[in-house]
Parts: C-alpha cells; structure tokens; sequence
C-alpha cells in the first residue's frame, strides 16, 4: 500500500521550542561547568592571570558592557565586510567554475593548495598593504577565510545533480542559464549555506585575530590584547566573550536564513521512519 | 492524399559506446505512427534506454537517421515535441508538486494564470487533488511517478517517451498506473514509446511490442497487439491476451535472450 509521509510542520516558532528542548541538557552541563570552574579558582586559589573567576569575569563584563559592546559592533563590521566579501566571490568561481569544468579542472589543484596555507599568517602583511587602522585589513583575512568553505561547497553542491535531471531540462530545450537558474542552483542552496555556516565563524577569528597584529584602538582584538598586556584578565576575558557571542549570533543569522530559504527540504525527524 | 508523417521514423540506427568498445544498438528500423503505443522489450542491457535517449535527442546515434513528426529529433527537441518519464521521477525536492508540474510550462513561458489552469487538470488527470503544495519527499513512490507523468503531458506533446515507469512500484500500484496510463492516452491521443522488461505489461498496453535481442540490440520481432480497445482489468483475462503474452515470450527466448545473463539493474549515483 502507498504510504504518505504526512508533512510535517516546520513553524519557526515550533522548531525553537523543540530546540529548547533539546539544548536543555546542554545548558544544565554549561552551569554546572560554571559552577565547578568558579569552585576550583576558589578552592586551589588560582592566580587571577591564569584563570580569572567567573564572578570576576562578569564583573568586568558589566562595568564595561558599552565598551565592549561598541568594540564588538567594530570588529563585527569587519567580519561581515570579509564574510561578504569572500563568500560572494566564492560562489561566483563556484558557478564559472561548474559551467566551464575544463577551468574547474585547471584551477582546483591550486585551490585546494591555497586552501592549506595558514591565511592567518598573512594578517601583518595585510595590516602593511592596507594601513593598520583600515578595516580592509581586516576584512581581506577574514574574506580569503571565509572563500574555501562556501567555495568548496557551492561546487558540490552545483554538480551534484542526478544526471537525469539535466536530461529532463535537455529535454524541454532548456539552455544552460535556465539549467542553472532552475536545477543547479536550487540543489545547491543547503550545500551554500553549509559553507556559510562555517565561514560566518571563520570571519570571527579572522577579524579578531587579525586584530591581535595592531588594529584601531576600539576593536575587539585590539580591547582584549591591551588587557592582557595590563594584567586587567577578567576585562580580556569579558572581551573573548563579547566576541564568542558575536560569532555564535552571527551563525545563528545564518542559520535563520537557511530555514528561510531552504525550508522546503524534509525535517530530519521526519527522514528517519 | 499523402499520409500523415510518421511520429517516428528510424533508419539503420546503431550506437557504439566507447570507441566501439560496446556495441548497444545495431540495425534498427522502426517506423511508429501517430497516436501509436509501442512498447519495447528486452532483457536487461540490449539497449532500450539508449534507443529512447536516442528518439528523444539526449544522446546522438553512432549512425542512421532519426526523424520525428517529420524532422530530425533535434529540430523535435528545440519544438517541445517530446516528453519524457524517467523510471525514477527525477522530481525537484524544492518545488511542490504544484510547481514541479508546472515547470515545463515555466520554461514555455506560459502565463502564470494559463500555467495554473493547466496544473489544476493535470493534477485532477492523474487524481493527485489535495496534494498540490506537497514536496516530493511527502508523496509514495507511486504518486511521484503521478506527478512525473502530469509533468510531461502538461505542455501537450506530440510524443511520450517513457523508460520503465513503473519499474520501482510494487504490482498494485503498477496496475492501477497502467489503467490511468491507458485512459490518459485515449483521451490526448498523443504518441507513446514504452520501455519495459514485463511481458504482460507490454501487452496489456500496447499496440505493437518490438521484441529486442541481447547485445548488440536489434529488433528480434514485432508482435501486433490485437485485442480490442478500450482495455480494461477484464482484458488481462482474455483467452486472446494469454496467446499474445505466450507469443511475446516466445520471441524473446528465440531472441537469445532467456539464454543471455540478465545483468541486475544498475543503479549508478553517478552525479553530474
Ligand atoms: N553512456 C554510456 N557509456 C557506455 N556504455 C553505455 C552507456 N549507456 C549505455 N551503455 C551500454 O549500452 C548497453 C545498453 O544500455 P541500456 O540502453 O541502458 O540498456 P537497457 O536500458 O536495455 O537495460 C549496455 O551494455 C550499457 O552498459
Ligand atoms: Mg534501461
């Protein structure tokens, strides 16, 4: 007999409640850690540059909570220029490159070699091309971050379509922007933002860490560096955090989009049975 | 007065994979006329696939000529005659079923409200009412092939290439898709080439069964399918459809092919 897979709701609203749900037990283990950490500074009498307490931490996070705040909206700029940046023109090679697959050919060795360079490594020399204070210095790191992955997996994603499909639209006369616009982009859409996913964090650490080299003096990684410098760990720390919770809710960001826009595929719940 | 063209024409097609390496098709000749249902039968591997890619101008003929409504299959291609049905329904996961029926029509630049009126009689066509906005992961096997069918009757074309339709489906579902096949082809009156391995199938639907030999193929015999329209479940109890069933069988063994390996149907992920 014919089963019917009943579709099964995907409000947003639904989806964040189960999440909760799910991230309950994730939660419980995140105080618990906090506790325990908080505990042991106090019990073994850590020394405050080794590892500030969680109290302290948040101390410095309150009294400098607008500083920080701005330091984070700066760095955060960074990061999305270099996000934008990188990430656009990695689809743009994804598609000449799925189009004319002979370039694909020439050009992917080299990518790939590209791929194992530290980029990181490149930040003071970014830093000279583009003047310490220009956060094009910036956002070039986080930009070359931020190419591989969504490059890498806008080409599978563009290519790895059931042949039968490009038969069909042969079939229908279909020319190749039609093919592409209407078969190969579409398929790759989850497999873009698997690739924005990762480069939202990467463009975090590329901006930050790009920052350590010397950057403006209301930058994130500049704010952290100095404190470190001036012994103020709990303020460093408060600054490392400030710049976790502008990654996390940058992937979130990108998370949404992908409901959003690829909402059409099957919930996993509803893939297993 | 002259005769209409035929729907399909072949002459002297043969096909070579490989630098020759493998010859799939060899010597065939087959003239199908308009509103014909031709089913083509073989053991697996003797080329049925590549002779439909081949009418439906996916793949080129090694040699010999291919004409269509009186055209060459490429300029058929270029004009919409033809649509194809995969044994597979080669359905778009982010369209629904809506959107997917409609896609050819999308492409034929049809208005949108011309584009709906159409989607809604196909989709009463192959009785999938109260599914529209379904996604294709939402539906049996047997609707998605539902819906690959409205999707290629949608735009009206001359000719229906189908490769094993209903292959995957289960014998129920299979028989109840072959009825409304029958039914959808009595009323649009168009052309329909149908690839099978099930002799009774074949003769259940047909007007003629091309028999074909194992590798290279060729066309080992044509039977005549002449039991009376419109056909129903009673016709496969005929006395008639029985002999027809036994004749076909019986082409194919002298074809060589119940001697030949049947190779297991290949499913390769290759990816493109
Ligand atoms: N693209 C291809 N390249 C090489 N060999 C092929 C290709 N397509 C089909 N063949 C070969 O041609 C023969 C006929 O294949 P096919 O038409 O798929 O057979 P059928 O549909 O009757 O099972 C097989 O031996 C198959 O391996
Ligand atoms: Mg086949």
């Amino acid at each position: 007999m014919s089963t019917v897979v009943q579709p099964v709701p995907r409000s947003f609203g639904r989806t964040i409640g189960r999440r909760f749900r799910d991230w309950l037990p994730a939660l419980v283990v995140f105080v618990l850690v906090l506790v325990a950490w908080q505990g042991l500074v106090e019990v073994f009498n850590i020394r405050q540059f080794l590892l500030p307490k969680p109290t302290a931490i948040l101390g410095a996070l309150r009294d400098n909570r607008s500083d920080l705040w701005s330091a984070g909206i700066v760095t955060f700029k960074e990061a999305l220029g270099g996000f934008a940046m990188g990430s656009t023109a990695a689809i743009l090679v994804a598609l000449v490159l799925a189009r004319w697959r002979r370039v694909g050919g020439a050009i992917m060795p080299y990518a790939i070699a590209a791929n194992a360079v530290p980029i990181i490594a490149f930040a003071p020399i970014t830093n000279n091309w583009f003047g310490l204070l220009n956060p094009m210095s910036k956002m070039v790191i986080a930009a070359v971050l931020c190419f591989f992955p969504v490059f890498v997996n806008t080409l599978r994603g563009l290519t790895s379509v059931e042949p039968a499909s490009i038969e069909l639209m042969r079939s229908y006369a279909a020319g190749e922007i039609e093919t592409f616009r209407r078969v190969r982009i579409p398929n790759a859409l989850p497999f873009i933002f698997t690739g924005l996913k990762v480069a939202s964090v990467l463009a975090m650490i590329g901006a930050v860490v790009g920052e350590y080299f010397g950057g403006p003096l209301d930058a994130l990684g500049v704010v952290i560096q100095n404190n470190v410098a001036l012994f103020d760990f709990p303020l460093a720390w408060a600054g490392i955090i400030v710049a976790s919770a502008f990654g996390i809710a940058f992937y979130a960001a990108v998370a949404v989009a992908e409901h959003f826009l690829t909402g059409w595929q099957p919930a996993a719940d509803s893939r297993s049975d | 007065m002259s005769a209409p063209p035929a729907a399909v024409s072949l002459a002297g097609v043969g096909k070579t994979f490989g630098k020759g390496a493998v010859r799939a098709l060899e010597d065939i000749d087959l003239a199908i006329a308009p509103g014909e249902f031709v089913s083509l039968i073989g053991p697996s591997g003797c080329g049925k696939s590549t002779l439909l890619r081949i009418v439906g101008d996916l793949i080129q003929p090694s040699v010999g000529d291919v004409i269509v409504n009186g055209k060459p299959a490429h300029r058929a291609r270029l004009d919409h005659d033809y649509g194809i049905v995969f044994q597979s329904a080669v359905l778009y996961d982010w369209r629904t079923v809506t959107k997917n029926i409609s896609l050819p029509l999308e492409l034929l630049g049809w208005s949108r409200g011309r584009r709906n009126e159409r989607v809604r009689e196909m989709v009463e066509l192959v009785e999938l009412s109260g599914f529209e906005s379904h996604h294709p992961w939402q539906l049996s096997g047997g609707m998605q092939q539902r819906v690959s069918i409205a999707r290629a009757l949608s735009f009206d074309p001359a000719l229906l290439l189908m490769d094993e339709p209903f292959g995957a489906l289960d014998e129920m579902t299979r028989e109840r898709l072959n009825m409304e096949l029958l039914r959808i082809w009595e009323r649009s009156g168009s052309t329909i080439v149908f690839v099978t391995h099930s002799i009774p199938e074949a003769v259940f639907l047909s007007t003629r069964v091309v028999v074909m030999s194992p590798r290279p193929g060729r066309i080992a015999g044509i039977v005549e399918v002449d039991l009376p329209q419109p056909r129903g479940a009673e016709t496969r109890e005929q006395p008639r459809f029985f002999e027809l069933v036994t004749e076909v069988r019986e082409r194919l063994a002298g074809s060589g092919a119940a001697t030949a390996p049947t190779e297991p149907a290949l499913v390769t992920e290759e990816r493109v």
